[in-house]
């Protein structure tokens, strides 16, 4: 199995040191060729109005809306999350967001970086439930989850992460927290 | 139910500070001046800004001193703006810091572009929930300022120059001395610890990871999209252009061109590609006709 990491701007190189750790081939993912090679995507934190103009500017966005579209698993995290969202609050117009997640998000919703934060989490996934902690960077927040959408887990009756199908999003930055046990059950999932 | 705070929440830890930086990798950090660049920054696809009354070729050109910018002025920009925002304060002026936190800002710059307010001591950075970056020249001073609690470190280059050689100087400097440091036996890292004046743990650690414990970007002197390549291509993880953008003749393409420089700086043909047709870059300037070097500020 190839995973891809969407490496335009970001912590790409953090989620690869976790699947390396897992014992995953790792393809970074610039060109739609890479994305071409690669069976599931990580869409990593970052700035999500960056990575929407690059996704342009390097001819991703319709490939990987293809890839979405057939159902490719993916995990998207922070900017991931608001790029996989469907509708995205304080984006700028022609941003790019690909309804894999049947969610609304306002970016920066928990504040600037003075109010950025860890808190403990309680994550359901699967038949596994389990503590998480959760590391919030100018995270995203969630107004409204669809009625598809399944979720996994919530902070202060918010959900900061959900799963509709093979697409997975999450508030937080599983990548920041040491612990692998969300990317070990994202390249089980399907 | 109420919404807020019924779980803890941990604010402005070493994990979300180092955080932010690990966030803005890969991307660019402009320079602006007014809220209109500030757009025309964001517009292009910079990862974060830099709020300051002046770039560093006019605080260079005008002298004087220089000091942390009108909090109107930067309250202005991150009204603008969505991406982050950052400003400078003098190297070891707590209060002008302090200020920069009551506003919100997303990172400090302890910055040897300003004029100096203490000549022996750095601000204690760990004493802020607001992350800081700073400048170094070298191993030691990169790691005195993480000591002090520095989450991110920059090459100082000579800022408003538009000459990338300090640049490259200090991120060879730093990054030829990890690799020497990876090599070294347990009792020569002492020795290492003497001559960065660097605390002998932080030595050590890097010695083990073979990296700095934050993210290393580079600034001071950059002004094309090749300059992006050669200097992450050395292995800064991303970019700060000050005066390079907004003092050439077409701040809108250059700045997009650099964003997408700093993407796939590895990649020749892209930025050959991205190169073309940006019009006259800022107008550089010869290490050896300078009245003052910015670089040598800090200690």
């Amino acid at each position: 199995m190839k995973v891809g990491v969407l490496a335009l701007q970001g912590a790409f190189g953090l989620h690869e040191q976790v699947l390396e750790q897992l014992g995953v081939g790792v393809v970074r993912v610039r060109t739609p060729e890479h994305l071409a090679e690669v069976d599931r995507l990580i869409i990593p934190g970052g700035e999500s109005t960056t990575m929407s103009k690059l996704l342009d500017a390097n001819a991703l966005a319709a490939p990987l809306a293809d890839r979405l579209a057939d159902g490719m698993a993916v995990l998207g995290t922070c900017a991931g999350m608001i790029l996989l969202a469907s509708q995205v609050q304080d984006g700028y117009p022609a941003q790019h967001c690909f309804a894999a997640v049947d969610v609304a998000v306002r970016r920066n919703g928990y504040g600037r970086q003075t109010d950025s934060f860890h808190a403990p989490l309680s994550v359901q996934l699967g038949a596994w439930q389990g503590d998480f902690s959760g590391v919030f960077i100018r995270a995203p927040k969630v107004c409204a989850v669809g009625t598809d959408v399944e979720v996994l887990a919530q902070l202060d009756g918010v959900a900061v992460m959900c799963r509709q199908g093979l697409a997975v999003v999450s508030a937080f930055h599983p990548e920041l927290s040491g612990d692998h046990r969300i990317h070990s059950w994202f390249l089980e999932l399907g | 139910m109420s919404a807020e705070s019924m779980v803890s929440r941990e604010t402005g830890t070493v994990l979300v500070k180092r955080g932010l930086a690990e966030m803005l990798k890969g991307g660019v950090i402009m320079d602006v001046v007014t809220p209109e660049q500030a757009k025309v920054a964001e517009n292009a696809g910079a990862v974060a800004v830099m709020a300051l009354e002046r770039v560093p070729a006019d605080i260079r050109r005008d002298g004087g001193v220089a000091r942390m910018s009108d909090p109107e002025m930067i309250s202005d920009i991150q009204a603008a703006v969505t991406i982050p925002v950052m400003a400078k304060a003098r190297i070891g002026h707590f209060a002008e810091a302090q200020i920069l936190e009551v506003l919100e800002v997303d990172y400090i710059d302890e910055s040897e572009v300003l004029t100096p307010a203490d000549e022996a001591h750095h601000i204690d950075k760990w004493a802020f929930t607001v992350p800081f970056v700073c400048g170094a020249t070298n191993l030691g001073e990169a790691l005195r300022r993480i000591s002090e609690g520095a989450c991110m470190i920059r090459s100082k280059g000579e800022a408003g120059t538009g000459n990338i050689v300090e640049a490259v100087r200090h991120l060879r400097l730093i990054i030829g001395d990890i690799r020497k440091l990876t090599q070294a036996d347990s009792a020569e890292l002492f020795d290492w610890a003497k001559r960065l004046q660097a605390p002998a743990p932080l030595v050590r650690e890097v010695a083990e990871t073979g990296w700095l414990p934050v993210p290393l970007f580079c600034a001071g002197g950059i002004a094309t999209p090749a300059d992006v390549g050669l200097v992450m291509q050395l292995g800064a993880e991303a970019v700060f252009v000050g005066s390079g953008i907004f003092k050439s003749a077409d701040p809108e393409s250059r700045a997009k061109a650099i964003v997408e420089a700093a993407t796939n700086f590895s990649d020749a043909h892209i930025l050959t590609k991205v190169s073309r047709n940006l019009g006259e870059p800022m107008v550089g300037l010869e290490m050896s006709g300078l009245d003052i070097r910015l670089a040598e500020r800090g200690w």
